[in-house]
């Protein structure tokens, strides 16, 4: 519940848990509590249905003002505390993380972010997660799809199963490709032959990447798509509209927000990706170093200029994912006013 | 017959939604499935349209089995239960899809939208999106948006439940009229009496799944076959034994009477027919309109009737005479239209008149 809260300012609060609070169960709740709340409004009006949804951002406004309509002794300690969490927590390391990148000069600066292994890093980091992007994408939208268009046996498994990666340790999660590739794997003298390399290579590195990333998107356009419904696609169908333009004129619209969200959310964490990823890449530097593990390395052999520098790399990339999340937020829930018709 | 049902079935798990449906609605002709909610509606509707598809049976389109046929090539339009407009497109881009889709050259996709539009009266709202309109509007732009391909036939699913009561009305006299106009079959799905009676040509009565009768307004109302319909058409009262009233005394059977089967003598006023009038207590009066409806206990029972706001005024506690003309006895699944014994030999055109 609390990560719900903190995290209300997204479309889809319960949906946006950070990988830090594994959400158990909370993906598989929440997708139930939108069906009953889907067939609730069965009979009602569009306009119903949007405002008896759950976490309907327009919604945080009326709260709010109650909010700030309280105890004045209360909310003056309880923001200043807030606040104060906040800068000691998040604004005051990436503060230093830059203060320490630029404490040599911006020469220095320069040098280690243009290093050939940063370079190198860099260059695995984007790959591994621009493939991580695309495939999660491909297959959030093919689950999401699934899930909420098409009854089956193991549907409900098939959530669960979703969520896995969130539940489980990245560092496990690397294990599992070590066991499943390695040398250890039966699998091994197969690919061997057949010149494969995994563990310890940059495809090893793409799997666990993808791997920890693949809840993202399908989690924001599960709970989206079911609270649609499915009417609006079978009067496409039944005009004669073939499958691409359904989804391109009737469902894209829709979950595009969610989609883009879940894709931010996706690039936030397969750029920063280091427990999983570490366990893969075996740290061979300049082959399997992706940023984060360079951060570390350089970090471990005191090269705090340098490190700090790289990090700073990293830091700019989420803070720039970050004002991406914000203006998607404020997209969507302007979007969600003027049409008030949908979901967010 | 342009639509014929035959020997459908269809079950959802454990429910069987359609036992044996078999109907057949005429061509141009407008006809409302009429039962209440969970009797199967809207799964006929959608085994019509090819959206669900019928366990056994065959669904004939124009003399075709269309059992095979994807949806889409059936000829069909189709409005749905809360419409699903598609809300991220215009009025305009609504009613364009089923056209654009069909690989119609712009100009007389543009054309025939206007055409639309004006048929259905809104005219500038082109470029609005389905959440700026009312409910009765986006009930037009869904009926625009299913006629636009010109169906052979149109399917409705509940299409006046979303608006309120009074726009309703409208709506369904409107409707009737479009359809007289364009002389498409029309079927539509309705849990409300009143809406089938006043806009359809013929009504078919479901219940659990089956189908109770199929007839005219006037027929389902003067002749139900099943108690079920006796029951549902018309304000009926159900009765446990019509022999308990008095005119009905035999066979002890189950049965229903409606307000307008009962007279209440105005006070003062001493009857013809002494022997076969009951001893009342008025319950309750409401003011209807045109009439007052008086709630009567007659013995241990509690019946509706109407009476004339020009008679004596009647108040709460009143005793007062009530005469029976008729009522439906129920003799296994039939319905028997029962006369009061004390009104035999008396013109029977009378009875009917009251
Ligand atoms: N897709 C479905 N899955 C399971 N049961 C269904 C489904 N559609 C309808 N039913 C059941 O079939 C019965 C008839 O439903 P329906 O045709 O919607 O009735 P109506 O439109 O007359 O209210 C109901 O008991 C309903 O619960
Ligand atoms: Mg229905």
């Amino acid at each position: 519940m609390a990560s719900r809260l903190a995290l209300g300012m997204g479309p889809n609060p319960s949906q946006a848990s950070s990988p830090e609070s594994p959400p158990h169960q909370g993906g598989v709740g929440a997708i139930s509590g939108m069906k009953a709340g889907v067939s609730d409004h069965k009979g009602s009006s569009d306009e119903e249905c949007g405002r008896s949804l759950p976490f309907r951002p327009g919604e945080a406004a009326p709260r709010r003002e109650r909010g700030a309509r309280g105890n004045p002794w209360v909310n003056g300690p309880l923001i200043a505390v807030s606040l104060a969490f906040i800068l000691i927590m998040l604004i005051a390391p990436l503060a230093v993380v830059l203060v320490e990148a630029f404490s040599a000069g911006v020469s220095v600066y320069l040098d280690a972010v243009s290093d050939e292994y940063a370079l190198r890093a860099l260059v695995l980091t984007l790959k591994a997660a621009s493939l991580a992007i695309a495939v999660n994408t491909l297959f959030g939208l093919t689950a999401a799809w699934a899930v909420t268009r098409y009854a089956f046996k193991g549907k409900s498994l098939l959530i669960t199963v979703i969520d896995i990666p969130f539940s489980v340790s990245p560092v496990i999660a690397g294990l599992i490709f070590i066991l499943t590739f390695g040398r250890m794997s039966w699998l091994h003298p197969w690919l061997d032959a057949f010149g494969i390399s995994i563990v310890f290579d940059t495809p090893g590195i793409i799997l666990a990447t993808i791997f920890v990333t693949m809840p993202f998107v399908a989690r924001e356009l599960i709970p989206t798509l079911e609270a649609r419904g499915t009417d609006e696609e079978q009067a496409a169908a039944l005009m004669g509209a073939g499958f691409l333009t359904i989804f391109r004129r009737v469902t894209l619209p829709h979950i595009r927000w969610a989609l883009i969200y879940g894709v931010i959310l996706c690039s936030a964490r397969a750029l920063g990706e280091f427990g999983a990823v570490s366990v893969v890449s075996g740290r061979l530097r300049g082959k399997t170093n992706t940023l984060p593990l360079h951060v570390e390395i350089l970090y471990n052999e005191y090269k705090f200029t340098a490190a700090f520098a790289v990090a700073s790399l990293l830091a700019t990339a989420a803070l720039f994912i970050l004002a991406a999340r914000v203006a998607v937020e404020w997209r969507s829930r302007r979007a969600g006013g003027e049409d008030s018709g949908h979901v967010r | 017959m342009y639509v014929e049902l035959r020997h459908i079935h269809k079950s959802f798990d454990a429910v069987r939604a359609a036992r044996d449906v078999s109907f057949g609605v005429d061509k141009g002709a407008l006809a409302a499935l009429l039962g209440p909610s969970g009797s199967g509606k809207t799964t006929i509707l959608r085994m019509i349209a090819g959206l669900q598809n019928p366990d056994y049976g065959d669904i004939l389109i124009d003399g075709l089995r269309v059992n095979d046929m994807p949806p889409s090539r059936r000829g069909i339009g189709f409005v749905f239960q809360n419409y699903a407009l598609f809300r991220y497109m215009t009025v305009f881009d609504n009613i364009a899809f089923g056209l654009e889709v069909r690989k119609i050259p712009r100009a007389a996709v543009r054309d025939r939208v206007s055409e639309l539009l004006a048929l259905i009266g809104l005219e500038g709202f082109e470029r609005r999106y389905p959440a700026q309109l009312s409910g009765g509007q986006k009930q037009r732009v869904a009926f625009a948006r299913a006629l636009a391909p010109n169906p052979s036939l149109l399917l409705l699913d509940e299409p006046f439940a979303a608006v309120d009561a009074k726009v309703r009305r409208e709506l369904r006299l409107w409707l009737r009229e479009m359809v007289g106009r364009l002389g498409v079959t029309s079927i539509f799905v309705t849990h409300d009496q009143d809406e089938a009676v006043e806009a359809a040509d013929t009504i078919i009565v479901t219940n659990q799944g089956v189908v109770e009768q199929l007839g005219r307004p006037a027929e389902l109302y003067k002749d139900p076959a099943t108690p079920f319909v006796a029951g549902f058409i018309g304000d009926s009262t159900p009765l446990d034994d019509v022999t308990a009233l008095k005119g009905f005394e035999g066979e002890a059977a189950p049965g229903a009477v409606r307000p307008e089967f009962i007279r209440i003598l105005p006070p003062g006023e001493v009857g013809q027919y002494p022997n076969c009038l009951e001893e009342a207590v008025v319950e309750g009066i409401l003011f209807r309109g045109a009439w007052l409806e008086v709630r009567l206990a007659v013995g241990g029972i509690s019946l509706p009737a109407r009476y004339p706001l020009e008679d004596p005024p009647l108040t709460v506690g009143d005793a007062v005479r009530v005469m029976i003309y008729r009522l439906y006895a129920f003799v296994g699944e039939r319905v028997i239209l029962r006369q009061n014994a004390g009104l035999r030999g008396m013109n029977s055109d009378y009875a009917y008149s009251i």
